[in-house]
């Protein structure tokens, strides 16, 4: 064929790929693992959080979303936004302080790193006295005053940081002026805060670790006050009207201090241990808010009874006579108010709580201060997540019916708008409804808006009602005894324990035509769910189906059979079982199929599958394909036999890291003989880890372990046994490279409840090469994979050709193979394995749409191998057209948790509370698109003189270059964002 | 040698029915499967009943894949009772008048007979005088092992392919990551590689003796391995396990073939030059069906090249199809490939040898493999093995 190929058709065909293929990662849905800072912006109205593995993420509006990453991969340890501007400051835990900028650009907002800076110490002095612990960004915008460990306060200029050294503030300046009664005056420790006054901006309280607060003039470059705390200082917080400060403390307790008394103030105006009279811990952060009505609001974190309640995760809100201790179920990061009115400062409305494992906001403006249901940074993860399910185009009605059954659910929710709205969010409307599915470990199923930049919540579905379980629904864990002190409240949904690891969803399968859902379970239940707007109470049936069909010499060691409940069950408005099938063994479900236009569902687990009427609720077949041999799928779930041995493994080496690692922190005098040898033991561990690894060469065998398994299963109606007729089948394919065809007859429609769907077994193939069959397909006469079942009768799809012959394809984890059919014989095949030593993770069928053409598309697979790569082969030729590093090749859960669409996109894990959302497809890419404007900024604030010369070189050139109609947009844009403009150009030197 | 010989015991029949044709006449007769005799009483009991008890036969029988080897020792007898089912096939032939390129794989089948190569093995015109020396038949045995491509290959490489027949042998090595140094124009560099790092007792990798721990994986079936993880090669090498070709470049480089030397042909690296011009001296190994467990018989030497079309080897072809109610048959190439696979052998097939001259000179005809064990190849390089990172020039 090669020979006969025209000149000119290759570069015509790489033309046609750049229309069809185009590869990016767009957007990271849910929330960030391990967040480390927060920090909001009033002026802008922005959210920003900063992780430990060194991101940065920005959230405004919904929709409106913004990402950096350090090259450090360093913690984010602080953020903060400069007053009235579009840029804010990291610092890491390196000491770096980094300034990223918002640019606009195309009309579309980026953020970008533009500077960096690192704290020089004069010669000779320890690290500790550039070790920054405070930030404090001056709200005239052009400086940044660093308190360090040390207890000196650098003052730098920003964007450009220049240190002015004359206006640095050293601890020896302060303590110069203590009076000598003051026991802490020796050792004031690190500066622990920074404030400035409200009010008077060249005024600066500094609080020193010991206690002392200090009232610094930068004007004048002298204290003005001295707070003479004598408890270990947590932070500090300026009361509005600038003449009282709050102090909180290690202790518990938080005081307030009058300003307008003398120089030397040596007790607090008033001291109080909220939770007191036995020792509490600190009070890491305190707040006050004046309201129009009368009572503040306090906020506070900590300060719990140490002994009773020292490991809860507690904000305390104070107002009037109403207090509450929001309790959560993962370590408080930091916490925010946002306050009403214009310019932010009315009433506060919200408190923004970021903890460790999700985002919490608490509306203070209604009674009962309910949550208010965030739009994004969503906790994907609040039971860890067992498996994913998208379905593209959902039909509006059935949205609607997900999205009713949701609301039923989220009453408890506040009615308030999501109070964060900063930028504007630029993206086109999503062309279609799409819908994400999550399975989780306890038994839900979480579905998931995935048609946008946001992944919203819509609707929670738990199958655990099915089941008795441990747990009991019913014991609710104490919201709370009358009088119970203090008055804890549960927030947060974040929930990592579950009742029964047997209730967790392994796969999952809707129809979006009939609105049935099927979702299998790890003690091999398989449940069919019809979607009802009516709450109903009915009993679900179950079928017990015996997968091993008679084969002996079996023992199951593993979990028993779920619990079903024999009485009627009471299910809310939403998908409500009608039909369960439990395996026996109850092993872990490994594959399903559902076809909802013949209403059966397959099912697939290491010992055998077999297909279930869901209309007469009876089990039609099963097969078993369990090897006598194979010892290991014979005895029990295969989760725990290789999970044992793995985790064994991982912790054996984690106790040598940490031994060594401990070693290495010694940091106190620690002999140079000692760190040689921690040094060489790490060394010798190194070669130990690496040398011992080999891997066995060995051709694959029928005896190996789980060739049984069913990896996938496949309705099609296709001709199986002869080339005139075409008859429905159920395709399976095993571990062992296996193919199982059955042939199903179906009673004609009229007689579909009584007479019985009856399999007889057409056909098995067995892959010479025996490598694991992960996906099945067949391909219609023009060479297009077969329609979903339903897709044709909603007049979605072109009805398959059934004139010429159809086409089997057989993917397994080494190689692609397509077979004639109904005689099964190879037509073209494709290596893999063979050829670069990667292997087949995850498979789907995509229908490429062409970026310039609208009409044309092709269709293609869509593979993700173990090396993390992605690949997109031709169909029906069989042949690579691109691929794409994607993921790490260690991130083995990552690659696991690969999801694709049917467009061309997919999904994946990154943490275990956020998805990567990436497109193969050139036609359409979901991806944030946001404006975020500069603030309106008080005129005093910018010296205008300075933005004159440092604009001017920047705007002349810009309009020499453009046409006339760009010269506008950038002389409006130049005028929008100037101060943009100058700080570009101020910091580009800086730079590196 | 033959203590490792096992009858399998899956069979049950006691009987096993021989139905022997020598020139146009059968006997049919019957052995008894558990107690079948030394070779010699069953070479006596064929003369008999074909009554020619003065007649120098050559026996032959069909085994189960249909080719024709040979029966000429208690091994190679036994396993030819043992795998009879139930019914034994033999073939007599006058040892004058033998035909030996009808022996070996595909024999059975195959069409067409080369009859330059049974000219070349016979040498008639050579060997009419005095009787031929017949070291052993060079068909035999199903080859197990080649060194292939020697002639453009640089001579501290080699490359060794591993038939895997479908036979129960494991493949039987382990790689592991390790590095070797390596001659760069900025110096000595030390690059990642992939090493042989264990052989298993009995497996096919051992028994060939072409290959040795420490030997560093340059490419598997053609693909070079730089760059890619142990993993990745692990999986190539298990993908093409059925017919896998590694070339490697031995950790001890003393037993590298030396091109263009004269036809010295002693020793373990004899040398000579074929008829092509492109020559060699490779050490192929072949296993016996006579003894599973033994090693190496007869290490006779081929010279073979890799020919591209046996890298897109079709054997994994053969997927098995079981209809419903049916028998299992092989899939065969369809469509597309029909034209060229016709053509195309199914099966890799290994060249004939051009050059017979055995290792240790000649040999008498009837000398049975074991004598050869010396030229072992695998046991002198485990006893030259090195450890540690290997040097390459």
């Amino acid at each position: 064929m090669k020979r006969f190929r025209r000149h000119g058709h290759d570069s015509q065909r790489d033309k046609l790929k750049q229309e069809l293929y185009q590869f990016n990662k767009s957007v990271e849905h849910g929330f960030p693992h391990q967040p480390s800072a927060l920090a909001y912006s009033p002026d802008l109205d922005l959210l920003a959080i900063g992780t430990r593995s060194g991101a940065i993420k920005l959230y405004g509006a919904p929709g409106v979303e913004f990402m950096g990453l350090h090259d450090e991969n360093a913690t984010v340890t602080q953020v903060h936004f400069l007053p009235h501007q579009l840029e804010l400051v990291t610092l890491l835990d390196d000491n770096s302080l980094h300034m990223w900028t918002l640019r606009a650009h195309q009309g579309v907002s980026e953020l970008l790193e533009v500077g960096r800076f690192t704290l020089t110490g004069p010669p000779g002095a320890p690290p500790s006295v550039t070790r920054v612990t405070t930030v404090l960004a001056h709200s005239s915008g052009e400086l940044l005053l660093l308190g360090t460990e040390g207890g000196h306060v650098f003052v730098v200029e920003v964007p450009g940081f220049r240190e002015l050294e004359e206006r640095n503030i050293s601890v020896e300046d302060i303590q110069a002026r203590i009076p000598e009664e003051y026991v802490p005056r020796r050792n004031l420790e690190c500066v622990e805060a920074l404030h400035e006054k409200p009010l008077n901006p060249n005024q600066v309280l500094i609080g020193y670790g010991r206690g002392l607060m200090v009232l610094w003039d930068l004007e004048r470059q002298c204290a003005i006050q001295h707070f003479l705390g004598t408890q270990q200082l947590e932070s500090v917080w300026w009361m509005e009207d600038g003449e009282h400060i709050l102090s909180s403390h290690s202790d518990g307790s938080y005081c307030c201090w009058l300003t307008t008394g003398g120089d030397v103030q040596s007790e607090p105006e008033k001291q109080d241990t909220p939770y007191g009279s036995f020792p509490c811990k600190a009070i890491s952060k305190v707040l006050q808010f004046p309201t129009k009505q009368g009572p503040p609001f306090l906020i506070f974190s900590g300060g719990m009874p140490r002994a009773s309640y020292g490991d809860r995760h507690c904000i305390s809100v104070i107002h009037s006579k109403t207090h509450i201790a929001l309790d959560f179920t993962s370590r408080i990061i930091d916490f925010f108010v946002i306050r009403e009115g214009e310019q932010h400062t009315g009433d506060p409305s919200a408190l923004v709580v970021l903890v460790e494992e999700e985002l919490v906001v608490v509306d203070l403006l209604t009674d009962g201060w309910p949550v208010i249901q965030t739009p994004y940074l969503v906790p994907l993860h609040c039971s860890a997540i067992t498996c994913s399910h998208h379905v593209s185009s959902i039909p509006f009605k059935l949205w609607e019916r997900i999205l009713a059954a949701g609301d039923v659910q989220n009453t408890h929710y506040s009615n308030k708008p999501w109070p964060i709205t900063g930028g504007q969010n630029l993206a086109r409307e999503p062309p279609q409804r799409d819908l994400l599915l999550t399975g989780h470990e306890d038994g839900t199923v979480r579905f998931w808006d995935a048609s946008g930049v946001c992944l919203h919540p819509m609707y929670k579905l738990s199958t655990a009602g099915v089941f008795h379980t441990d747990g009991d629904p019913n014991d609710n864990l104490n919201q709370g005894a009358e009088g119970e002190w203090p008055p804890f409240r549960k927030v947060g949904c974040f929930d990592p324990y579950s009742d029964d690891p047997r209730l967790g969803i392994q796969k999952i399968h809707l129809c979006k035509y009939s609105g049935i859902l099927t979702v299998a379970g790890t003690a091999g239940q398989i449940l069919v769910l019809e979607l009802n707007d009516e709450m109903a109470e009915q009993v679900v049936p179950a079928t017990v189906v015996d997968l091993l069909q008679g084969q002996d010499g079996f023992r199951w060691k593993g979990h028993t059979r779920l619990d079903v409940r024999e009485e009627p069950v009471s299910f809310p408005a939403g998908f409500q079982p009608f039909a369960l099938v439990q395996c026996q063994p109850p092993a872990v479900i490994t594959a399903i199929a559902l076809h909802s236009e013949w209403k059966l569902v397959a099912f697939g687990t290491s010992h055998g599958f077999g297909v279930y009427d869901y209309q007469q609720k009876s089990n039609v077949f099963a097969r078993c394909t369990l090897n006598p041999s194979d010892q290991l799928a014979m005895e029990g779930p295969l989760s725990r036999v290789k999970s044992i041995k793995k985790s064994l493994r991982q912790s054996f080496r984690r106790i040598r890291r940490s031994r060594v690692s401990m070693r290495k922190h010694q940091t106190a005098n620690a002999a140079k003989l000692q760190e040689l040898n921690a040094k060489l033991e790490a060394e010798a561990l190194q070669e130990m880890e690496l040398a011992p690894v080999q891997r066995r060469i060995e051709a694959r065998s029928s005896d190996d372990s789980f060739t049984g398994l069913v990896r996938t299963l496949y309705f099609a109606d296709s001709f199986i046994t002869d080339s005139t007729h075409c008859t429905p089948s159920l395709w399976a394919g095993t571990n062992g490279g296996a193919v199982f065809a059955y042939m199903l007859r179906l009673p004609p429609v009229e007689r579909r409840m009584e007479d019985p769907v009856t399999g007889s077994q057409a056909k098995e193939i067995q892959l010479m090469h025996r490598a694991p069959v992960v996906g099945l397909a067949i391909l219609d006469g023009r060479g297009v994979p077969l329609p979903e079942p339903l897709e044709v009768a909603h007049d979605l799809a072109r009805s398959p050709d059934m004139l010429a012959s159809h086409h089997l394809l057989v993917i397994s984890e080494e190689q692609f193979k397509l077979f004639t059919l109904p005689k099964v014989s190879t037509k073209t095949k494709l290596k893999l394995t063979a050829i670069d030593g990667s292997r087949v993770r995850r498979v789907g069928v995509a229908l490429f749409g062409s970026s310039r053409v609208e009409d044309y598309g092709e269709n293609g697979l869509v593979v993700l191998t173990n090396q993390g790569e992605l690949h997109v082969i031709s169909l029906p030729a069989i042949k690579m057209q691109v691929h794409h590093p994607c993921i790490r090749r260690e991130d083995v859960s990552g690659i696991a948790s690969c999801v694709f669409t049917k467009y061309g996109q997919g999904f994946y894990l990154i943490s275990p509370s956020e998805f990567e959302r990436f497109s193969l497809s050139a036609r359409w890419v979901v991806e944030p698109r946001c404006l975020v404007e500069s603030p309106n900024i008080p005129s005093t604030v910018v010296d205008p003189t300075k933005t004159r010369c440092l604009g001017d070189g920047y705007d002349g050139s810009d309009i020499r270059r453009g046409n006339d109609n760009e010269v506008l947009q950038e002389i409006q844009k130049s005028l929008e964002g100037d101060q943009m403009g100058h700080a570009d150009n101020n910091i580009k030197p800086s730079g590196e | 040698m033959n203590k490792n010989h096992r009858v399998p015991s899956n069979r049950t029949l006691s009987t096993v029915e021989v139905k022997s044709k020598f020139g146009a006449e059968f006997r049919r007769f019957s052995l008894d499967r558990s107690k079948p005799g030394k070779f010699d009483e069953f070479y006596g009991l064929l003369q008999h009943v074909h009554r020619i008890p003065n007649v120098d036969l050559l026996v032959g029988y069909a085994d189960m894949q249909g080719d024709l080897l040979p029966i000429n020792n208690d091994d190679n007898y036994h396993k030819a009772i043992s795998t009879a089912a139930p019914l034994l096939r033999l073939f007599l032939q006058r040892k004058e008048e033998a035909d030996y390129a009808a022996f070996g794989t595909n024999s059975l089948t195959r069409k067409k007979t080369p009859a330059v190569l049974a000219a070349v093995l016979l040498r008639p015109e050579a060997n009419r005088k005095k009787p031929p020396i017949i070291i052993s038949l060079p068909r035999d045995f199903r080859p197990v092992s080649s060194i292939i491509d020697v002639d453009i290959l640089p001579e501290t490489h080699r490359r060794v392919r591993l038939y895997k027949h479908g036979q129960e042998k494991p493949l039987g090595f382990y790689i592991r990551d390790g590095s070797s140094v390596r001659v760069t124009p900025q110096g000595l560099e030390k690059v990642p590689g992939i090493f042989i790092s264990r052989m298993v007792p009995g497996g096919l990798a051992e028994s060939t003796g072409l290959l040795a721990v420490n030997d560093e994986v340059l490419e598997v079936n053609g693909i070079e391995v730089a760059g890619k993880s142990l993993d990745q090669v692990t999986d190539m090498m298990i993908a093409n396990s059925h017919n896998l070709i590694v070339t490697v470049k031995p950790a001890n480089q003393r037993n590298n073939v030396v091109r263009h030397s004269n036809n010295s042909g002693s020793g373990s690296g004899g040398v000579t030059s074929g008829s092509s011009g492109r020559s060699t001296d490779s050490g192929a190994s072949f296993y016996g069906y006579s003894a599973p467990g033994a090693t190496a018989m007869a290490p006779t030497h081929i010279i073979q090249n890799f020919r591209s079309e046996e890298m897109e080897s079709d054997e994994d072809d053969e997927d098995l199809v079981i209809e419903a109610g049916g028998e299992a048959r092989p899939i065969a190439m369809v469509a597309a490939g029909a034209a060229a696979s016709s053509s195309m052998p199914s099966l890799p097939r290994y060249e004939p040898h051009l050059n017979l001259r055995p290792p240790n000179g000649a040999m008498s005809g009837s000398a049975s493999a074991g004598s050869l064990s010396t030229t072992d190849r695998g046991l002198d390089r485990r006893s030259l093995e090195e450890d540690g990172t290997v040097i390459t020039l």
